[in-house]
């Protein structure tokens, strides 16, 4: 039996159905071997969820669209690795729905940013990236720090997180909204968020110990960025395993 | 040959024999004029943004106004106001032309569906404004926005769909394939990427299904074929019936517009990973995408051949007919940044080229190039077709706004192409010491004289189409109509072509 074209181009119906099964392959192919092959990501010491302070400062990153700017994912390259440390692993963001990742650097990579400059820098910069940056072209954001940190239910997007697989534990939700505030709380009492969130920047963010602002939320979660895997300890003998 | 010019003829084929069909002109009209609207949108916000990175105070430090929320205004009301609506408008208008039927499920719908989508893009887009996003490139609307247009677009299939069904020509019309590729994978291309977990029913927040090294390559598997589907496949349709109708010839080879359908929608599909080279997504991914990314080049240059080639024994009409001469520019560009794409996606040119201003002139090659040049061709053939005119209202103009926009689009990818190399060799110089030799924020200072290069082309852009809403106008409202009414007996066209066969 012979195949004509002339039959797709009679009926669309077969027409409609080639099509979806010839865009079919490609993706199949590609997207669920990363779900099943199990070294797509490689395990390593150190991840854990975000606390809730860090979730709500990245959601402002991305609120703000930072990631049209700045990537989060630093290639196996000597000049990255000597610019902004190691290069990054796909475990370090196995947590991050979405991923930021990044596609263009108008501004420098930050998958390592985390404790590479102080809260005040922090600070100065985001009122006026060129008061420190003369070079920068960084909008400024002046009015993160004016604005109070507002999240309705904390808890239900730690709940919203576990159900799409971050292993939020029924502790870390029932307390979501006390860590929320303690984080940032220049008198608070972090060893309960410390356990259960270690390496969590603690302290006064924005300069202003009253009041818990989006300016906090987001150098909170600016100062984890690629702070939970010590890489003094990672070998790559240890990623194989 | 001769079967190419056959399905064309046939197309149109009862020429001269005075049968009538009720086409619905009134839905490509509005879709038509939003085509205008929201591209002068897209150019104009394309400016601002690219003003505020050569002039950062222009960001006026306000939350609405800073270019991490307007840039995804701008791509999204590029891509998918601007080139949604031409693609809504020429489809529409193109598939009940070739299947010689009015569209399915009559004016109501198609009406319903225009408001529909404009809709969509007002919830998008003051969604970016007031910061309600997804974080994922050119897939930035929140689930609620996702939902409406899944509900939008199962009816634009519908109707697509039905008024093929109801054709009365035997075959359908290579354009209509395209079309119809883009409308079926775009959904499944929609539904696949915002999986997502709303915080809340009552809340625009959502977090997405994926995460990490999975998310990042579901994100690219469709943002990649965002530009396979509905920057190439959608236009290539307009391509297969704007063309051969403008340059009265036909379709160079019906053969070639078979293999390079078909091995176009299968390949682009792969491609995704070039966007994640040298990233923590997998090497097998990586060279898969590599692979198949500079496989592209054939078929993406089959349609080109395809395209251009229609202008055997026509050529002379480029020098006459500015409208063509758009159809025609926007083939070339479709050519020269489907070669430039698969260098980009060779690993080792993507080392150089990732992260910088080369892949934004890139795109800004295919989307003012091929996108933009080839919506204005489709445009300036319709206008007069749509509001029953016998040509436009300045054919002068037109090849102004031609010329203008060509100098704006070669300004933009100029600049970016040095300013894209040149940035991703700072980043990687050396000195004598064996030091890193430029801090970034160097080389983000060596990007300023480009990026007012960049911005003054893309005024240039922007003042040719702005020339072409004055042209619109003015035809609209004191054309020379044309004597016979709008719904024409068909083919006067086609006959002509088939006389010179």
């Amino acid at each position: 039996m012979k195949f004509k074209h002339a039959l797709l181009e009679k009926n669309v119906v077969l027409l409609a159905i080639g099509v979806v099964l010839t865009v079919a392959i490609g993706g199949l192919v590609e997207i669920i071997p990363l779900h099943t092959i199990k070294s797509t990501i490689e395990p390593v010491q150190g991840m854990r969820p975000y606390t809730p302070l860090e979730l709500a400062g990245r959601n402002i990153y991305m609120r703000e669209g930072c990631y049209n700017c700045h990537s989060q994912m630093i290639r196996p390259f000597r000049d990255e690795v000597e610019r902004y440390g190691p290069y990054s692993l796909a475990a370090e963001s196995m947590y991050d729905h979405p991923f930021q990742w990044g596609s263009k650097r108008t501004g420098p990579d930050l998958a390592r940013v985390g404790g590479k400059y102080s809260n005040e820098w922090h600070q100065a910069h985001f009122k006026d990236p060129r008061a420190v940056v003369p070079e920068s072209v960084m909008p400024p954001y002046s009015f993160l720090a004016r604005r109070d940190l507002v999240v309705k239910d904390i808890a239900a997007h730690l709940e919203a997180l576990r159900a799409v697989g971050v292993p939020y534990t029924d502790e870390m939700i029932k307390s979501a909204a006390a860590d929320l505030a303690a984080q940032a709380d220049p008198e608070g009492d972090y060893a309960a968020l410390l356990k259960r969130y270690p390496k969590a920047a603690v302290g006064d963010f924005d300069g202003d110990p009253k009041r818990l602002t989006e300016m906090d939320a987001l150098i909170a979660f600016i100062q984890i960025l690629g702070r939970m895997v010590d890489f003094k300890t990672v070998t790559p003998e240890q990623l194989k395993r | 040959m001769s079967v190419a010019a056959g399905t064309l003829g046939t197309a149109q084929a009862p020429a001269g024999t005075g049968e009538r069909v009720a086409y619905d002109y009134g839905v490509v009209r509005l879709f038509t004029i939003a085509t205008v609207f929201w591209g002068v949108a897209a150019f104009l916000a394309g400016v601002y943004i690219a003003l505020e990175l050569a002039f950062p105070v222009l960001n006026l430090d306000l939350e609405w106004t800073s270019f991490g929320r307007l840039r995804p205004l701008h791509t999204s009301a590029a891509i998918f106001a601007f080139g949604g609506n031409a693609l809504f408008a020429t489809s529409l208008y193109v598939v009940q032309r070739t299947c010689r039927a009015p569209l399915w499920g009559g004016p109501a719908a198609a009406e319903f569906l225009f408001w529909g989508y404009q809709l969509f893009i007002v919830m998008a887009a003051t969604g970016y404004i007031f910061g309600i996003t997804q974080g994922r490139e050119y897939a930035e609307p929140e689930w609620y926005t996702d939902i409406w247009l899944t509900a939008i677009w199962v009816l634009y299939f519908a109707i697509y769909f039905g008024t093929i069904v109801r054709r009365k020509e035997p075959h359908i019309y290579v354009a209509n394939w395209f079309y119809l590729a883009f409308i079926v994978t775009v959904a499944i291309l929609h539904l696949g990427n915002n999986l997502a977990v709303p915080v809340s029913l009552l809340g625009a927040k959502s977090y997405s299904v994926f995460s990490g090294v999975q998310d990042a390559l579901t994100q690219w598997w469709y943002g990649h074929n965002a530009v396979g589907f509905f920057l190439t496949a959608g236009f290539l349709g307009i391509m297969y019936y704007f063309v051969p109708k403008r340059a009265e010839r036909p379709i160079y080879s019906y053969r070639l517009s078979i293999v390079h359908f078909w091995s176009l929608i299968f390949l682009y599909i792969w491609a995704g990973p070039h966007h994640l080279h040298y990233t923590a997504l997998p090497d097998w991914a990586q060279s898969l995408g590599m692979m198949f990314s500079v496989m592209l080049w054939m078929p993406s240059w089959g349609g080109m051949i395809n395209g251009l080639m229609t202008l055997s024994g026509a050529w002379d009409k480029l020098r006459t007919d500015p409208v063509l001469r758009f159809l025609v520019a926007a083939v070339g560009f479709y050519g020269m940044s489907t070669f430039e794409g698969p260098v980009m996606s060779i690993k080792a040119v993507n080392a150089l080229s990732h992260y910088t201003d080369w892949t934004i002139g890139h795109v800004h090659s295919g989307a003012l190039g091929w996108v933009a040049f080839i919506s204005f061709g489709a445009v300036y053939f319709l206008v007069p077709k749509l509001w029953g005119k016998r040509e436009l209202y300045s054919l002068k103009l037109v090849s102004y706004h031609f010329w203008i926009a060509t100098i704006g689009i070669v300004l933009y990818i100029t600049a970016m192409w040095v300013s894209g190399i040149m940035q991703g060799l700072m980043w990687r110089a050396y000195d004598k010491l064996g030091f890193l030799q430029y801090s970034f924020a160097e080389t983000v200072a060596a990007m300023h004289p480009y990026y007012v290069i960049r911005a003054t082309g893309g005024v240039l852009f922007l003042t040719g189409a702005l020339l072409m809403v004055y042209n619109i106008v003015k035809t609209v409202r004191s054309g020379e109509p044309v004597n016979e009414p709008v719904a024409a007996p068909l083919g006067t066209t086609a006959a002509r072509v088939q006389a010179a066969e």
